[in-house]
């Protein structure tokens, strides 16, 4: 991968929070380094998976690929084009390029607008479409994610989680974005429904060619739709590579350490490898 | 690991709710035997009625709109119909629960020393106050939190996520109980943490002989420490069995999706994950019969009578399930691309 064939591309991105003590005169005591200069890059089409531990940065970098934030420093940028310290207005014409999906669909839907409403919100203010034409774009992203068009009157609450996840996904795909960024999208969902929303991205992916940062902490999931993944602790990526490569030959001291620690659901391998781990101890 | 006669036995537990939305049966007949030292997981996704399940045994699901029949024994004393103050006796002291948020089950305005010193005294009017810090400070220790002695001063926010859930079973086992009900334990940890917590957990149940019983909805986690396992679903058992037997010889097909549809780090990715089609039933309209029929691609005539919970195979009597297809039949059934899973329902 040439650094010019990618859709999105991250270098030395920083982002540093100060910390502030003090009533009247507030003075900044020290700098959270939420994100401490990480690289990255993804080719159009392809999935990139953040994985780490709660406060490992991930999210910060999440919204500053999203231009939600100003980083502290260094360069995100999208077609080339740079992001970094771009005000509100002047992201508007991207927004439509880079659309998100939430983890917890039940917050990030509006409980009193109709499923309908929501779904195509987006064109509406984009823009796009109105009336019949509006009704029909909507039926039709309904369709694709696993909906049907009875559901365009329903209200977030008459639907699952895994149908919620659904509606957020069709409205991320309204206008019709080249990269989404999904933040932990299956982790509040049941087991049973995970596998469900992952193959609907995949297939998405495929139809569509989406291009994904995929955010999330459990790095099965994250093996299993990734083409490359990238380890992140304490705000640095501590390894990046390709998905079978990070997982099966890792290099870094932390990723072993966060791969020896995901449960095998196998009580004979586990067994196994707990005895291997005393007989190393 | 069945050591002994059962400290906790259960028999046909019936949790009802009377809701909004009419009367919803969230545990519809569970029976359970628990024995010092044993450790038994009950996996199920939301609304299997596992928390319920657990709740109840200990009598937190008592309300005017709620419906508890069945028994509940503990050391041979039935429990369903106790008055409240006997279960306040046994809560805590014999009966400790940990919940899946240490954030909220501390008081965030209180240290956590004080907390659980205050746990200990409810319990023990005898024991003074110096004595209850100096045990605790041993307790906090023994959980693996690191100076103690200082820490024990702490808030909860000063504590981390792991720190909190260790605080939490050093205050479920300040009186020493002999059964831990840890309802999703480690479900709010980071992976690293949840090691840990699972360690502990587990050389508690093995040192102490703690009998323990964890909810959970991860078979990973099972995997690492059940001794048996039942999977709950839609608030019945479909099937329970030892760890070996439901990992390598799972009888009922939704056992079969959620084994087929875990990720494996160990293993080359498949193209697809396996999925199960369609979504968990309301309690509020469950389908007649099997509750899991309208999901299973394996569905036949019979599957309209709820099948019951019995074991199948002469040569495993504890082995128990709620399905109907012919044990012989399911070996074939429950093979997909070479390994256990449940087929992609008919177009």
């Amino acid at each position: 991968m040439s650094g010019g064939d990618r859709l999105l591309e991250v270098t030395g991105l920083v982002k540093h929070f100060p910390v502030k003590r003090g009533i009247l005169f507030e003075r900044e005591v020290e700098q959270v380094r939420a994100v401490d200069g990480i690289s990255f890059g993804i080719a159009p089409g392809q999935t990139l998976g953040l994985v780490g531990e709660s406060g490992s940065g991930k999210s910060t970098a999440c919204r500053a690929v999203l231009g939600l934030l100003t980083p502290t420093a260094g360069s995100v940028r999208f077609e080339g084009e740079e992001i970094a310290g771009r005000s509100r207005r002047q992201m508007r014409p991207l927004r439509r390029q880079m659309q998100m999906i939430f983890q917890d669909p039940q917050a990030s839907l509006n409980p009193r607008k109709r499923i309908g409403q929501i779904v195509g919100d987006p064109l509406k203010r984009q823009g796009i479409a109105e009336g019949a034409e509006l009704r029909r774009r909507v039926e039709e992203l309904l369709d694709r994610v696993g909906l049907a068009a009875e559901h365009y009157d329903r209200f977030p609450h008459e639907f699952s989680g895994g149908q919620r996840q659904r509606v957020g996904i069709a409205r991320a795909l309204s206008l019709k974005p080249k990269l989404i960024v999904a933040d932990e999208p299956v982790s509040a969902l049941d087991v049973s429904i995970q596998a469900q929303i992952i193959n609907l991205l995949d297939d998405l992916q495929d139809e569509f060619g989406l291009t994904y940062l995929f955010v999330a902490h459990d790095i099965g999931v994250v093996r299993h739709i990734s083409d490359r993944i990238a380890v992140m602790h304490e705000g640095k990526i501590v390894e990046q590579g390709s998905a079978d490569q990070v997982c099966e030959r890792p290099v870094d001291p932390y990723t072993k350490r966060l791969l020896a620690a995901v449960p095998i659901p196998d009580p004979r391998e586990s067994r196994a490898r707990r005895q291997a781990t005393l007989d190393g101890a | 690991m069945s050591v002994g006669p059962a400290l906790l036995s259960v028999d046909d537990l019936r949790v009802g709710f009377a809701t909004e939305g009419g009367r919803v049966q969230a545990v519809d007949g569970v029976s359970l035997e628990l024995a010092a030292g044993e450790m038994l997981a009950i996996v199920g996704e939301s609304g299997s009625g596992k928390s319920v399940t657990a709740q109840t045994l200990i009598g937190l699901t008592r309300s005017h709109n709620a419906e508890v029949k069945g028994s509940i024994r503990f050391r041979g004393e039935e429990l369903v119909d106790a008055p409240e103050r006997k279960l306040q006796e046994i809560r805590g002291s014999e009966i400790a629960m940990v919940f899946q948020d240490p954030m909220t089950s501390f008081n965030p305005i209180y240290r956590v020393g004080a907390q659980i010193v205050e746990a200990i005294r409810a319990h023990r009017d005898d024991v003074s106050r110096s004595e209850a810090r100096a045990q605790v400070v041993e307790l906090l220790d023994s959980v693996g939190i690191r100076d103690a002695a200082r820490r024990i001063d702490d808030y909860p926010h000063e504590f981390s996520g792991g720190m909190r859930q260790r605080a939490m079973i050093a205050m479920g086992l300040a009186l020493a109980p002999s059964v831990l009900i840890a309802d999703e334990p480690t479900t709010a940890l980071d992976v690293t943490i949840q090691a840990q917590i699972l360690r502990l957990i587990e050389q508690l149940n093995r040192e102490r002989g703690l009998a323990t019983i964890l909810i959970t909805h991860d078979l990973g986690v099972v995997a690492e420490v059940a001794d048996r396992v039942m999977v709950m679903y839609a608030g019945r058992v479909v099937e329970e069995g030892t760890l070996d037997e439901v990992f390598y010889d799972p009888q009922h097909p939704y056992t079969w999706g959620l084994l087929g549809s875990l990720t494996r780090l160990d293993r080359p990715r498949p193209k697809r994950l396996p999925q199960i089609g369609g979504a968990p039933p309301s309690l509020r309209s469950l389908p007649g019969g099997c509750s899991f029929r309208p999901r299973c691609p394996h569905e036949f005539g019979r599957c309209l009578e709820l099948p019951p919970l019995t074991p199948r195979q002469p040569e495993a009597a504890g082995h128990c399930d709620r399905c109907w297809l012919d044990p012989e039949d399911k070996r074939g059934k429950r093979e997909v691309d070479g390994r256990i899973g449940l087929e992609a329902p008919a177009p």
